[in-house]
């Protein structure tokens, strides 16, 4: 499937990425596969959105599609069909908040 | 004719700055990294391209960068700092227990003879080495795990390993120093380790003279004597004679003996320098006026060297990471500051000129010297 995912400007630049991500990510797609599909096409994004060994979310990113927030969804549950089909992009958010001058 | 190459992290990025011997025209380059926190960048003494940067951030954790071309452009290299098995607990800032969690790298150390081999100090307080140029890393847990790990506990800034001095008489040996923990080294390269802590007074801890529980600041060594170290402690300026067996106090004259920073001439062992800053509560400098302060005797004897500082409303702070000296003819020191200057000293800090004055608040300046 192909799924499209929005980073921030700062993961962005990282991966050396203009504009949205599509991945090709197998089924079943979720949180899980479409964060180790964008992991493995871009692995020095590793560790900045979910933690490198238990994958939790980092706690100042959320992930949102759909107008839904998604950050307490189950890594494992499957994505809106309308991210699944591609119509819809996942998108990885910056919190408003952990910053500092 | 030799050149100097500044390597500056601050609060929203690095920068490089560059200059002749003569060290009067700058180019600066950056910021790298832009937005992101950059706590500390250094090179490779072996290869000075090869160029190791720390950079972090709240939303977005840890990334290692390295560049091998004198920091022109970079690379993402590993940032997987995984503790060796069960990392267990250390103190909490109310003395309960507190599993270890990695935060960030507080200081990045290249080997002194092998340009893939780098050293991390990170947050919570460990020691990491990577032995493929930053690909990959793996505790060094002698250290964390010598037995007073649990006992150690954060300072204001966390409990972080922020300093590693390797020895260059003998690489087996290093010196680390963690907040609030205090100084350690090993003898047979990071297997083992010992407390040195042996002659610090710390007075807001409940045993002053403990043998860990020290909130060192920083140490600093000259190659040609590493038996000798000088330590900038939270309150306090120290030396030992004895690869940190045990201190002595050598504040002598000094306005006020807190600070961060300390670092030693390039070529005069005894020449010594250190910012006064007024307090623990205050971190800025005594009355507004911003003074380096330099010994020429190991300590003891201090003297303020403001030519060029302002002298009037200075109210930044100069952190244990943003002084360094170079290695030309005539040394030069340089230090940065949390208002976002960073400062050169072409004559061993004889006068002084900004060589920027409006960056980031500066975490940490160090200096190549390149043919």
């Amino acid at each position: 499937m192909s799924v499209r995912l929005e980073l921030p400007g700062h993961l962005r630049t990282l991966a050396g990425i203009r504009g949205e991500v599509t991945l090709e990510v197998e089924e079943p797609v979720t949180q899980r596969t479409v964060l180790d599909a964008l992991e493995v096409a871009y692995p020095m994004l590793q560790g900045t959105v979910r933690d490198q060994v238990t994958k939790e979310r980092r706690a100042f990113l959320r992930f949102f599609a759909c107008e839904e927030d998604l950050s307490f969804v189950g890594a494992d549950e499957l994505l809106p069909i309308a991210v699944r089909s591609g119509k819809e992009a996942f998108l990885v958010i910056g919190a408003v908040a952990g910053g500092r001058e | 004719m030799s050149s100097v190459r500044v390597l500056v992290g601050t609060r929203k990025g690095a920068f490089v700055l560059t200059s002749d011997g003569t060290r009067k025209q700058w180019d600066v380059s950056g910021p790298h990294f832009a937005g992101w926190e950059v706590y500390h960048v250094k090179g490779s003494p072996v290869n000075p391209d090869r160029i190791y940067a720390s950079q972090s951030s709240s939303w977005f954790g840890q990334v290692v960068q390295r560049s091998d071309d004198g920091g022109k452009t970079w690379e993402a290299v590993g940032n997987n700092f995984g503790y060796d098995g069960v990392p267990g607990t250390h103190q909490w800032y109310d003395g309960t227990a507190h599993p270890w969690e990695f935060k960030r790298v507080w200081h990045l150390e290249p080997s002194l003879s092998d340009p893939e081999m780098v050293f991390a100090g990170i947050e919570d307080a460990a020691l990491f080495q990577s032995k493929d140029g930053g690909k990959t890393w793996e505790e060094r847990s002698g250290l964390r795990k010598h037995g007073s790990g649990p006992h150690w506990a954060p300072g204001a800034g966390g409990m972080c390993l922020h300093t590693i001095v390797i020895d260059p008489s003998n690489e087996e040996r290093m010196f680390i120093a963690i907040s609030a923990a205090g100084a350690f080294r090993t003898d047979d390269g990071g297997e083992t380790w010992k407390p040195i802590n042996k002659g610090l007074r710390s007075l807001h801890i409940p045993d002053p003279v403990a043998e860990v529980g020290h909130c060192v600041h920083r140490l600093a060594l000259h190659p040609s004597r590493p038996e000798t170290l000088f330590m900038q402690k939270h309150w306090d300026v120290m030396r030992s004679d004895d690869a940190g067996d045990n201190w002595r106090e050598v504040s002598g004259n000094l306005p006020t003996d807190f600070g961060f920073c300390i670092d030693v001439h390039a070529h005069e062992p005894e020449t010594v320098y250190v910012v006064p800053i007024k307090s623990d509560g205050e971190h800025f400098p005594m009355d507004g006026k911003l003074q380096v302060y330099r010994s020429k005797s190991g300590g003891d004897g201090w003297e303020a060297m403001t030519k060029g500082l302002p002298q009037a409303d200075c109210y930044v702070n100069v952190l244990r990471d943003a002084m360094a000296v170079d290695t030309l003819d005539e040394c030069g020191v340089y230090f940065g500051t949390t208002g976002g200057q960073v400062y050169c000293s072409p004559n061993g800090g004889e006068s002084w000129e900004a060589i920027v004055r409006d960056l980031p608040a500066v975490l940490s300046v160090e200096v190549q010297t390149l043919p």
